[in-house]
């Protein structure tokens, strides 16, 4: 399996809403700053370019269609999108380079989530008969899963506050973070539950804004001059959509998704999970058997700021970033879809 | 259960969702001046091609633009079609004319209405000029311009739509191309 | 380089305006059940799902993948959706494709569908955007201006759309999955019909229909044991450019021309009317076959249409290439599903598998698939033969 180098990647601050920005004013910034990380003029000078997002979050059909005109498609270009976290587009990616079809690629996500009431709009992800026209929103399915292990015994609210303490605190060296700062325990334990038993605090907030990555052969990335950092393993597993079949206290699905990315290669320095809620966190740590040795999130987390549709390309550069700075070796970074983690992505990600 | 019930083979389930839509910066600029019954395009700042309306970026290049070029209201018919359905909410009435319209000093098509012709008449290369609203009911919005309605002016060639100046001359070196 | 895979398995849903007797999850495990049966092989045989489907609100559900798992027997796998607007039924194979070409697995299902009877396609087409003016325009409405053009360059006679419609028509009466079965339709009865977006005439527009289609793709030492012909994928390209930019060649898109280019290199193709049996090619209003034979290089620019009048693209009168012998998107058009119909009734093509609407002796076949303003292109060419 040729492995891939990530050699650039750039997000937008997140931020509770864009305001005035379309799609092209989101996410030119974005791509600009990759291109100047590798030293390239547009997207002329990749071999490919796929994205991510959903219609649904802006209220309009073919919102990516827009997202074309930021490229400088002309000549026309090989170029693909996925109606799902970038994270995806960056798997089809490395499927083109794979088959020799690329030797680059540009991979790039957004969402303007801010202009819908995003849990909302997301209850019409469910079944269409059964579980859609009961408004399911997101935070209630998730509230549900954090009951399910309090009473089981499975974790603590304290267990969940202290997840928040820490995404806040590394939160506070993440330039792109929405929120961040020293808060304590106790002061999470105190305040009134919005859908209990989960605090406000133990949700992600809802961030407009976009991020953009570069990958390429680890031979490509040579003649380039630039640092990378490799991907030795990405693999990816969805669960039964029928959340009264599934097991909502363990993840089954990054279980198999982490065995197939081999994490159990090498030590995991570092890890960057797609976790909205505080409780998910502890979730992912036990699947992807996380131990003492590893950082979780020292970006804060999606928790800090939640780049929908992009949040999972972010954990991947998030990692990438911290490799080539030279602050970890090895790294994982998670990507989900669906409701309470139906669908994980998990990429391994080495120094070069 | 009686054998009478029919079977439920489907149900109606009303999906409402609210935005909240804002426009981006480019097209917010646009229609700060459509308000006030101005027509404006933006310059890219590699190509020079004038956008109508302006997104922001020049597609082709995959730059920002900024440059703001103000345009007149008069244009050249590049293609229409007459259309026989009818627009929910407008009391335009089929069958009426949907046209690809290029401004003065603009580089590229937007589509608009057209009306107060004879429809068989409609040809490419037409010269057309705004209709627009009474001034007290302009809003952020294109459709300030109730329609575009032909004008006595030489048909334009083909080959020169999306050249001709915002002074509405063909642009100099033409005739070489 | 990219590893060799081939179409083992074909199953396609009949296409009607409504298929009330399914859910969602019935259509999509239709199709589905139809090409594992095809392929002789079992959903544990199958290792990764990629599905595709146009915009989200033609069924009001978002990201159908999460609810569509189950359908699918993707519990446990990995499962994709594409979305790339009206071609996404070819983009959808081609990434299907990439699963095997790249070496990452060795047998996947691929499944696009469209259930708008669910949803209004039309408002979902075009759907009121504050701040712009709302014209209702719907697909034709944008197209009908660009066929406009065509015709002013070609001076094509009026009748060459007409001749289309009757022919593609006629193609999917020899389909029992087609929408339209018009085995009787006539030139006079196009002509007719109601003049929807001048030039357009309701009988030269695609009909909306419910539908799903879906393959088996796998690698070559699994195609080699397969109970049926395989399809070998000879090419794959995609191609996409800006909706609007300065000097934009409509109505012969720079993004077909060089994606066929792409395709045809791939495949050895020099001169795509000699070295094609035939093409399955995305033909939503019947000017654009015309258009497209020149996009595709089948004929010089400006004279697509005489290809047409000289019935070379008539299955009936034996042209000798026949274009869109199912019936194409005229007969059928479940969006997000049309463009891996086309991609599929390539490959029964080659596959001699393509029953009443086969072309004999079919050897390689191009599938073709566009979308938004005619400005993403996905196109496959698969043949009877390893390259």
């Amino acid at each position: 399996m040729k492995d891939i180098a990530v050699v650039a990647y750039h997000q937008s601050d997140c931020v509770s809403q864009a305001g005035a920005a379309n799609e092209v004013e989101l996410i030119m910034p974005q791509l600009r700053a990759v291109f100047d990380q590798v030293g390239l003029n547009n997207a002329q000078d990749v071999d490919f370019v796929c994205s991510g997002s959903c219609d649904y979050l802006q209220g309009a059909a073919f919102a990516f269609v827009a997202g074309v005109d930021a490229l400088g498609a002309v000549p026309p270009i090989k170029e693909s999108h996925v109606e799902m976290d970038a994270a995806w587009a960056l798997y089809e990616s490395i499927l083109k380079i794979r088959m020799g079809h690329a030797d680059s690629a540009l991979i790039y996500g957004f969402g303007k989530s801010s202009s819908g009431e995003l849990p909302v709009v997301l209850s019409q992800q469910l079944d269409p008969y059964y579980l859609a026209p009961l408004w399911l929103d997101t935070i209630s399915l998730a509230a549900m899963q954090a009951r399910m292990m309090l009473e089981q015994g499975l974790i603590t609210e304290r267990d969940m506050a202290e997840v928040v303490v820490r995404s806040r605190h590394n939160a506070m060296t993440n330039p792109h973070a929405q929120l961040r700062g020293e808060v304590s325990l106790d002061e999470l334990l105190a305040q009134d539950t919005y859908v209990a038993p989960l605090r406000k605090s133990d949700c992600s907030p809802v961030s407009d804004g976009a991020a953009a990555m570069i990958i390429c052969t680890v031979a490509k990335a040579q003649e380039w001059g630039v640092p990378y950092a490799r991907i030795s393993g990405i693999d990816h597993r969805i669960e039964t959509h029928n959340l009264g079949m599934r097991n909502l206290s363990d993840s089954v699905s990054t279980r198999l998704a982490a065995a197939g990315a081999g994490i159990a290669n090498g030590d995991v320095d570092i890890a960057e999970l797609y976790a909205p809620f505080s409780h998910q966190e502890i979730i992912l740590t036990r699947a992807l058997g996380l131990g003492a040795n590893t950082r979780v999130n020292p970006s804060g987390g999606v928790l800090a700021g939640n780049l929908m549709m992009a949040s999972g390309l972010s954990r991947i550069g998030e990692v990438f970033n911290r490799i080539v700075a030279g602050e970890a070796r090895r790294g994982v970074a998670h990507a989900t879809s669906g409701p309470c983690l139906q669908h994980n992505l998990v990429t391994v990600l080495e120094s070069a | 259960m009686s054998e009478d019930q029919e079977m439920i083979t489907d149900i109606e389930t009303p999906i409402y969702h609210q935005y909240n839509f804002t426009a981006g910066r480019a097209p917010a600029r646009f229609l700060t001046q459509v308000r006030q019954g101005v027509l404006t395009g933006q310059r890219c700042p590699r190509c020079a091609a004038v956008f109508v309306p302006p997104r922001g970026s020049c597609a082709a290049c995959g730059v920002a633009t900024e440059e703001e070029v103000v345009l007149p209201d008069k244009a050249t018919v590049q293609s229409f079609t007459i259309v026989a359905i009818p627009i929910p909410n407008n009391p335009i009435q089929p069958p009426y004319i949907i046209a690809n319209l290029v401004l003065d000093g603009a580089s590229l098509s937007f589509i608009h209405l057209m009306s107060e012709c004879v429809n068989e008449q409609v040809h490419i290369g037409q010269r057309v000029k705004a209709v627009w609203k009474p001034e007290e009911e302009w809003d952020y919005s294109m459709d300030n311009i109730r329609y575009f309605k032909p004008i006595d002016e030489p048909d334009v060639p083909v080959k020169l739509i999306g050249k001709i100046s915002v002074a509405g001359m063909p642009a100099a070196g033409w005739e070489s191309s | 380089m990219a590893n060799l895979a081939a179409v083992v398995g074909i199953g396609q849903t009949k296409y009607k305006t409504k298929r009330g007797d399914v859910s969602i999850a019935g259509l999509v495990r239709e199709a589905a059940l139809h090409a594992l049966q095809d392929a002789d092989l079992t959903w544990n045989d199958i290792e990764a799902v990629v599905i595709g489907t146009a915009p989200d609100m033609f069924e009001g559900v978002i990201m159908p993948e999460s609810y569509l798992t189950d359908a699918l027997g993707a519990n446990g796998k990995p499962i994709m959706r594409v979305h790339t607007a009206g071609s996404v039924g070819g983009s959808t194979a081609l990434v299907a494709a990439s699963h095997v070409q790249s070496g990452t697995f060795k047998r996947v299902l691929t499944v696009t569908f469209e259930k708008q009877s669910e949803s209004n396609a039309m408002w979902a087409l075009s759907t009121p955007q504050p701040f712009s003016v709302h014209l209702n325009a719907g697909a034709g409405g944008y197209f009908a201006p660009i066929i406009r053009e065509y015709m002013r360059r070609s001076n094509a006679p009026y009748d060459v759309g007409i001749k289309v419609a009757v022919k593609d028509r006629l193609h999917g009466a020899r389909n029992p999955l087609a929408h339209l079965q018009k085995p009787d339709i006539t030139m006079r009865e196009v002509e007719d019909s109601f003049m929807l977006w001048d030039p357009i005439r309701l009988l030269e527009a695609c009909p909306s229909s419910d539908g799903a289609c879906a393959m088996v793709i796998v690698a070559e030492d699994l195609a080699n044991k397969s109970p049926k012909p395989p399809a070998w994928i000879r090419g794959v390209a995609m191609r996409s450019e800006p909706t609007m930019y300065a000097g934009r060649e409509e109505v012969n898109p720079q993004a077909g021309r060089d994606c066929a280019a792409d395709v045809y290199k791939q495949a050895g193709i020099t001169d795509p009317r000699k070295d094609l049996d035939c093409a399955e090619v995305y033909v939503p209003f019947s000017w654009y076959e015309p258009m497209w034979l020149e996009n595709l290089g089948f004929a010089p620019e400006g004279e697509g249409w005489k290809l047409t009048m000289e019935g070379a693209t008539s299955l009936d009168e034996g042209g000798d290439i026949p274009w869109n012998c199912s019936g194409g998107v005229l007969s059928s058009n479940p969006i997000g599903a049309s463009g891996m119909i086309r991609f599929a009734e390539a490959a029964r093509q080659v596959r001699g598998d393509a029953g009443d609407h086969q072309v004999p002796g079919a050897k390689l076949a191009l599938g073709h698939a566009y979308g938004g303003g005619a400005q993403f292109f996905a196109m496959w060419v698969v043949g009877a033969e390893k390259p």
